[in-house]
């Protein structure tokens, strides 16, 4: 049953602010940097004109502002915050934190390059650089996604089997701020479909606790483990989300999504906005007789692995985008999941890495086409001619 | 004031701690302990409490007692302050709730500073606790913005060419009143009364309040773990630590010292200082003692005493 | 011999599937059952005669290991580290610091 709906005019700041509010969020402790003002920006007025009933900290550093978050979600209080590239780096040892201490907060990152040099624009280096703080990570392709996994991921977060922070990457500027028509859930919906968070163990004076000791070499490991297991529990947890928000509002969501993939001999294989234009660029190669497809992760963390391999199928080449640049590493974040993957399922593919979009460059439907066109040459040749590129880069 | 007997005996601040025989932070925790009025959260530091206090699985708190990080204990207070603030509002939650904020003198003054001032400027309702040992005594005793001129500590040594610290001790109570706020006080464990009403005051004030009190630390202070009470009290009848408060725009001298004790037998007392002995550092042991003159004069005119 | 960690004999430290998650502690003032009376060197003695149940020695032992009785202290010797602040403090000097294992 699709319940009644409604279509805005929204930037995907906009999309995750407007989710944050239906979510009956009740705490907000944030520090502005480009390009996620909007989102904490467009909160903060609805907190000041009373549309949403909730504690706006304006902290004063990203760090304070994750280390807020994680003191009010012990407390049994539904949070949320946003960032985006140097904040992100500098609250990343309180990333660690909120995952340890199972923190269910949910932060929107507007992905934006890493100093230096400085660069306000998008590129994945933020979100990539603190990948294994143990958090779960959401990647948007377009606003729409950011604002239904926006409201999924509260549903996640909190969820006793799992009770890891999640969080929802966007493009920097190239989602953050471009309006898209977001079909938008009525209030009620929502709130049906998260009802108020059940504090499991909460930090109550009544019932005090000690949260934070410190774990010696004796029992550090096994607290670890345990995220270990909430990881594992999470890909369920996503699918049961995910079939639940399709009763809901008619959008299916998953671990991973497929385009043309039924019998690709080539593919692109990328996250967040990329795949969309990866989609219009498959869809005319197809037209012409190529058969390309592209895959694209929805959930990063954890890796959707058998996910991948299904959606793989049986395809000879395989062209990972990364929007980040791992230094001195073999390949690149994205690859080096996927070949990794590819090597414990023990799937043949021949897999190359194109690192692009570096600092918010953009990349063209004519470059993606030429990465395909060499996604189709090397499953032809059976010969990987280059394993890492730089696809954009000027001599 | 309070008085000793009435003080409850139950100890929310347990024995079993693993703080070195006669810390005195291990005294102002109970001292501490015994001054709350209502269902409390601690937010505590990285430090010698949080570490001494609560090796996995043991806890000395039987209040609720939160640790995070070293330098954001104020914006973790921020946070659970807000929170209880808004869960009230919704009617989610349904008691009223005290939060102190408890860090050394290095997640206060220097790391922590930060944090600190923002809670402080955001005017958020808790107390804050800076129990100071005058350097990062924990991981080894390191200088930290609080330690004293010409006090040897690990990275700022007594050498044979640099004598100890050369830089000065911050004046914590004053950036705090800098931010607008309404109570701020220094304290010593030796006059636990004062201490002791203090917390309770701070407890009591709506918005932020600070307290700074000195702890003296036998290990990185380098004295017999028996004076550390002794010290306290030295500190502040050799004027080196004036007792004072801040009441909403009234500072007021809490402990007068007409006739201060020498300071040569404060510092006689602590190895740290034991150095400026020499007669080449002599110069030294002047300058230190012209800044406590100084700091007290300082202090003194702002109570509206004659100096 | 003593156990360390404060486990008894038939204690065992806890696998992941049986610990609170997150590295909580849910038992309040567990640090009790660490005796931490076997740091001592000196030991405090009271002459309880003497003893004018003023409660200076309780309100600055930093252990928490003076306890109050009706007239007078004395000392929980499971938990004193023998620092000699009691004694220290005290006012009418009833405490003497005693060497352990001493007569």
């Amino acid at each position: 049953m699709i319940v009644m709906a409604k279509i805005m005019g929204l930037t995907g700041n906009e999309a995750i602010a407007y989710a944050v509010k239906q979510c009956n969020v009740d705490l907000i402790a944030a520090y502005p940097i480009t390009p996620q003002t909007i989102m904490v920006e467009v909160i903060s007025e609805y907190v000041y004109n009373g549309e949403i009933d909730a504690e706006f900290v304006c902290a004063e550093s990203e760090h304070s502002a994750m280390s807020a978050c994680i003191g009010a979600s012990l407390t049994g209080a539904r949070v949320f915050t946003g960032t985006a590239s140097q904040g992100l780096a500098l609250m990343h040892e309180m990333l660690y934190i909120a995952s340890g201490l199972r923190c269910p907060i949910v932060m929107g990152v507007a992905n934006r390059a890493l100093s230096a040099p400085l660069n306000i624009h998008g590129d994945h280096s933020d979100m990539m650089g603190s990948r294994d703080c143990g958090w779960i990570q959401v990647y948007a392709e377009n606003s729409q996604e950011a604002y239904d996994w926006t409201i999924q991921a509260f549903k996640i977060a909190e969820d006793p089997r799992v009770l890891l922070p999640v969080s929802v990457n966007i493009d920097g500027f190239i989602l953050s701020h471009c309006v898209e028509n977001i079909v938008v859930l009525e209030d009620e919906d929502v709130a049906r479909f998260l009802p108020p968070r059940g504090p499991l163990i909460t930090i109550d004076p009544t019932k005090p606790i000690t949260v934070g000791a410190i774990c010696l070499p004796d029992y550090y490991f096994e607290v670890k483990f345990q995220q270990v297991q909430a990881l594992k529990e999470a890909y369920k947890v996503i699918r049961e989300v995910n079939r639940e928000y399709k009763k809901l509002s008619g959008r299916r969501y998953d671990l991973v999504e497929t385009y043309a993939m039924e019998d690709a001999e080539a593919a692109i294989l990328c996250l967040g906005s990329t795949a969309g234009t990866a989609k219009v660029v498959a869809k005319e190669l197809r037209k012409e007789g190529e058969k390309v497809g592209v895959v694209k992760p929805w959930v990063y963390r954890p890796f959707p692995e058998e996910d991948l391999i299904k959606a793989l199928g049986d395809v000879k080449a395989l062209a990972v985008l990364d929007r980040a640049c791992s230094f001195g590493a073999p390949f690149n974040a994205l690859c080096s999941d996927i070949i990794a993957t590819l090597y414990r399922y023990e799937k043949e593919i021949k897999v190359f890495n194109c690192v692009y979009g570096l600092g918010g460059r953009d990349i063209t439907p004519m470059e993606i086409r030429g990465i395909f066109e060499e996604a189709l040459e090397t499953a032809r040749s059976e010969r990987i001619k280059e394993h890492v590129k730089f696809v954009g880069v000027r001599e | 004031m309070v008085k000793l007997h009435e003080l409850p005996a139950e100890e929310l601040f347990t024995s079993g701690h693993r703080l070195c025989a006669g810390c005195a932070a291990g005294t102002i925790m109970r001292m501490t302990m015994k001054a709350l009025r209502r269902p409390t959260v601690i937010v505590n530091a990285t430090g010698c409490i949080q570490v001494s206090t609560t090796p996995y699985p043991y806890t000395s708190w039987r209040v609720s007692y939160v640790h995070i990080a070293f330098e954001n204990t104020a914006a973790v207070a921020a946070g659970i302050e807000a929170a209880y603030k808004v869960l009230k509002r919704k009617g989610l939650w349904d008691k009223d709730v005290d939060v102190i904020a408890i860090a050394g003198d290095g997640g206060t003054f220097d790391i922590g500073l930060q944090a600190l001032s923002g809670a402080l400027e955001r005017g958020h309702d808790f107390l804050f606790i800076c129990y100071d040992n005058e350097a990062y005594m924990n991981t080894g005793i390191q200088r930290s913005g609080a330690t004293p001129h010409g006090a040897a500590t690990t990275t700022s040594p007594a050498g044979s060419k640099i004598p100890g610290k050369p830089e000065f001790k911050k004046d914590l109570i004053g950036i705090c009143i800098a931010h607008g706020i309404e109570y701020a006080a220094t304290a010593s464990p030796a006059y636990w009364n004062d201490y002791i009403t203090k917390v309770k005051k701070g407890l009591e004030i709506n918005g932020p309040a600070v307290i700074h009190v000195f702890s003296p630390c036998p290990t990185g202070m380098r004295f017999d773990p028996s004076k550390s009470i002794e010290l306290a009290r030295l500190a502040v009848q050799t004027r080196y630590w004036p007792v004072y408060e801040y009441e909403r725009g009234t500072y007021r001298l809490n402990i007068r010292v007409p006739q201060p004790k020498p300071m040569l037998d404060f510092l006689k007392m602590q190895g740290r200082f034991a150095h400026l002995f020499q007669p080449k550092f002599q110069r030294e042991l002047e300058v230190l003692q012209r800044w406590v003159e100084d700091n007290w004069r300082r202090v003194a005119t702002l109570c509206g005493e004659k100096v | 011999m003593r156990r360390p960690w404060g486990l008894s004999k038939t204690e065992r430290k806890l696998g992941w599937k049986e610990l609170p998650i997150g590295g909580y502690i849910l038992d309040p003032g567990s640090a009790m059952k660490y005796k931490t009376g076997d740091w001592r060197a000196f030991r405090p003695v009271m002459d309880q005669k003497k003893c004018v149940n003023c409660l200076l020695c309780w309100i600055y032992c930093p252990d928490g290991a003076i306890i109050r009785l009706e007239k007078y202290v004395d000392v929980n010797y499971d938990y004193c580290k023998g620092c000699g602040i009691c004694a220290n403090e005290c006012p009418v000097k009833c405490i003497t610091m005693v060497e352990e294992g001493g007569e």
